[in-house]
């Protein structure tokens, strides 16, 4: 009945005058206008300056005709909503450019030939060469890596959540979320210092996995525990009821109910390490050969194939190409890992009762 | 949760002359099965296992620390000089802390605050679907190595940075800190702005998680009062989500500390502190680490291992407070980030 009578006079009385939704397309084309103009007149040339006026210049309109229209307090929302937005733009230039820049160079050289062929008589400069010895290497030390890490934080993970209370559990907690930071090359020397140079060892891939394992367990006891910690507390009580020791409850209730939940997190762990450069360089050395064997004599990995490009290459074209297209796998190879991750936690998610 | 009686076996009502023996007073004590014993020794021996591979870190390091500084002639932490193999040898830290800090001063600067705003993007401003399509994309990016973007920044970033570079050398030369002399932009400035680019998506995600586990109430109240939607973010969403941006932050400063191949692949290094940050020169306790690695003897590999426990003992600090942050607050999942 009311709204029948309202008037848009009476109507603007309560809400206050509000700008027209074309007004911030007009600031932005009449900003971007003023910055293209003043860039030409000043003869700048480079993109990102225009852009930049243009943007000082939209913040700057948007506020000055929001607070003589709408007052302060809206002036102020919108200057905000602006600077997020600018926030957002500002990241993704140069987030794209990564994966635009590595998925352009990369598919240069990236054939079945590159994938299959080891960098054995290649010289630097020359064309040619592959990156099957670092994929080989890549897939022996994040292997071992992972057949270590899994047993020891799925079972960490298992303490933590089913049997942990009290100061123990308290450490490994805090300190399992501290290791997460380790900086990979701090885990590489420690590596190094028992090893290598405590019990006299060679540079070798099983070096590395060493390393490799202690950024990953952390890593594996975290997303495990998350996933323990969904299982329902019903589905354990029940089994425990039955007379079911509590060890085979774990094995035979809890662990096959997040099993996708560990799988994931596996998986993105897996993912975190394939990439890291830092400790295999102190540990395996890398080679241009292929080397089949862990346990003896250097071994190269994708990452460290792709700084070994990078460093050597002297500014020769054909290495810096290599260097892209093994980038490109890496990523490929991680994100793939990633997707399949995640595609199994949607799939294979707890059922929570919600 | 334990239980204390086997329904399996039978009662011990059978053999009632029996006096009270090993195995009433293993029933009164609750985890009689070997399986359970076993299993329960396994999973509490690997807790103590990673326990025992932090304390290891430390001794280990510090033991190969303590014979480079022993041989050590100079002050370590204030020397300028790096040159374990001289005689007689001398090293310090100075120079590799102090360009640490400069770039991780520069990348949180540059990071938490676009962070930050894309986060609050993803829950308060972006339309749901496109929000939720984002936050997957930066989940992914965390994921891209360092190497990548080491290739990344040395190829493509670097370049780049030349028009920046003169821009900043034209209008704030004078103050000394942007002084430029048109050498290669491989500064410690560069080496800033790649790690912030880096740490963007890991600071993002944690501060997303935070401000998206903010009661609706809150909003909701300060909505209901006409709050504009920067004000219901400046006294709703913020101060709720101070303490997970804060641990999100020192998360993000970890990695930036500990960044190894990035920083190498980037930085044109030399043993100098530089006050100018954009002329090249000064480098990281990583970068440093993995470009002397190569040509380093026993006792200049004692001297990197070395520089290696200050790094670990910084990150070690700086994600503890992370952590404890995080914690003093449990409703934060920030934690498994």
């Amino acid at each position: 009945m009311s709204h029948a009578t309202l008037t848009p006079k009476s109507r603007s009385s309560l809400r206050g005058a509000t700008l027209p939704k074309w007004f911030l397309w007009a600031v932005a084309a009449g900003s971007i206008a003023a910055g293209l103009g003043i860039s030409a007149a000043a003869g700048l040339n480079s993109s990102i300056q225009w852009a930049l006026i243009a943007a000082v210049l939209f913040v700057l309109g948007t506020y000055a005709i929001s607070a003589r229209v709408e007052g302060g307090r809206q002036a102020k929302d919108r200057v905000a909503t602006s600077m997020v937005w600018v926030a957002f733009i500002v990241a993704v230039i140069p987030l794209a450019s990564l994966v635009w820049a590595t998925v352009k160079r990369g598919v240069k050289v990236l054939d079945g030939y590159f994938l299959t062929h080891s960098m054995g008589v290649v010289a630097d400069a020359e064309v040619g060469g592959g990156i099957y010895h670092a994929i080989l290497g890549t897939l022996e030390q994040v292997g071992i890596a992972t057949l270590i890490s899994v047993p020891v934080g799925v079972l960490t993970a298992i303490y933590l959540v089913e049997y942990g209370s009290g100061k123990l559990s308290k450490a490994v907690t805090f300190f399992v979320d501290v290791m997460t930071g380790i900086p990979s090359i701090v885990a590489g020397l420690f590596i190094l210092s028992t090893w290598i140079l405590m019990l006299d060892m060679g540079p070798s891939g099983f070096a590395g996995s060493l390393a490799l394992s202690i950024l990953m367990i952390p890593v594996v006891v975290r997303s495990t525990e998350e996933m323990l910690k969904l299982v329902p507390n019903e589905l354990r009580e029940a089994s425990l009821a039955l007379g079911v020791p509590k060890w085979r409850t774990i094995l035979k209730v809890v662990l096959p109910t997040s099993v996708g939940g560990i799988t994931t997190g596996v998986m993105l762990a897996v993912a975190r390490i394939t990439g890291e450069t830092a400790p295999v360089l102190l540990l395996v050395w890398g080679t241009d050969f292929i080397n089949a064997n862990p346990f003896q004599d250097p071994q190269e990995s994708l990452p460290m194939y792709i700084y070994l490009q990078f460093a050597n290459s002297g500014g020769y074209g054909a290495a810096y190409d290599r260097a892209w297209a093994a980038a490109l796998t890496l990523i490929a190879f991680i994100m793939i890992l990633n997707l399949a991750a995640r595609g199994i936690a949607r799939w294979k998610a707890p059922k929570t009762g919600r | 949760m334990d239980i204390t009686t086997d329904p399996q076996k039978p009662a011990p009502a059978p053999v009632p002359h029996q006096p009270p023996g090993k195995d009433a007073k293993r029933a009164a004590r609750g985890a009689t099965r070997p399986g359970d014993r076993i299993f329960l020794g396994l999973s509490r021996g690997s807790g103590i296992f990673v326990l025992v591979i932090m304390a290891a870190i430390a001794a280990f390091l510090t033991y190969r620390a303590s014979i480079a500084i022993s041989k050590n002639e100079a002050n370590f932490f204030t020397t300028l000089e790096w040159n374990p193999t001289g005689t007689p040898p001398e090293f310090g830290i100075a120079v590799l802390a102090f360009g640490t800090v400069v770039s991780s001063v520069i990348a949180m600067a540059v990071a938490v605050p676009i962070a930050v705003g894309i986060a609050l993007f993803i829950t308060h401003y972006a339309p749901r679907k496109l929000g939720g399509a984002i936050g997957y994309v930066i989940d992914l990016l965390a994921a891209v190595p360092s190497i990548v973007y080491g290739l990344w920044g040395a190829l493509v970033l670097v370049p780049h940075m030349e028009g920046l570079f003169g821009w900043l050398d034209e209008y704030l030369g004078w103050t000394g800190v942007f002084e430029w002399n048109q050498g290669a932009p491989r500064s410690l400035f560069t080496v800033g702005i790649l790690l912030a680019i880096m740490i963007l998506p890991i600071i993002t995600n944690v501060s997303r998680e935070v401000f998206r586990q903010v009661p609706r109430m809150h909003e909701e109240a300060a909505l209901a009062l006409g709050a504009t939607r920067w004000e219901v973010i400046r006294m709703s969403v913020l101060p709720f989500g101070r303490s997970g941006v804060i641990s999100a932050s020192m998360l993000g400063l970890g990695r930036a500390l500990g960044e190894t191949m990035a920083v190498a692949m980037v930085l044109s290094s030399s043993f100098e502190i530089n006050l100018s940050l954009l002329d090249t020169g000064g480098g990281t306790f990583a970068q440093n680490i993995a470009s002397k690695f190569n040509e380093a003897t026993v006792m200049g590999r004692d001297a990197l291992i070395a520089s290696g426990l200050v790094l670990f003992v910084i990150t070690l600090l700086v994600n503890g407070a992370a952590r404890m942050i995080i914690g003093r607050r449990k409703e934060y999942s920030g934690a498994n980030a």
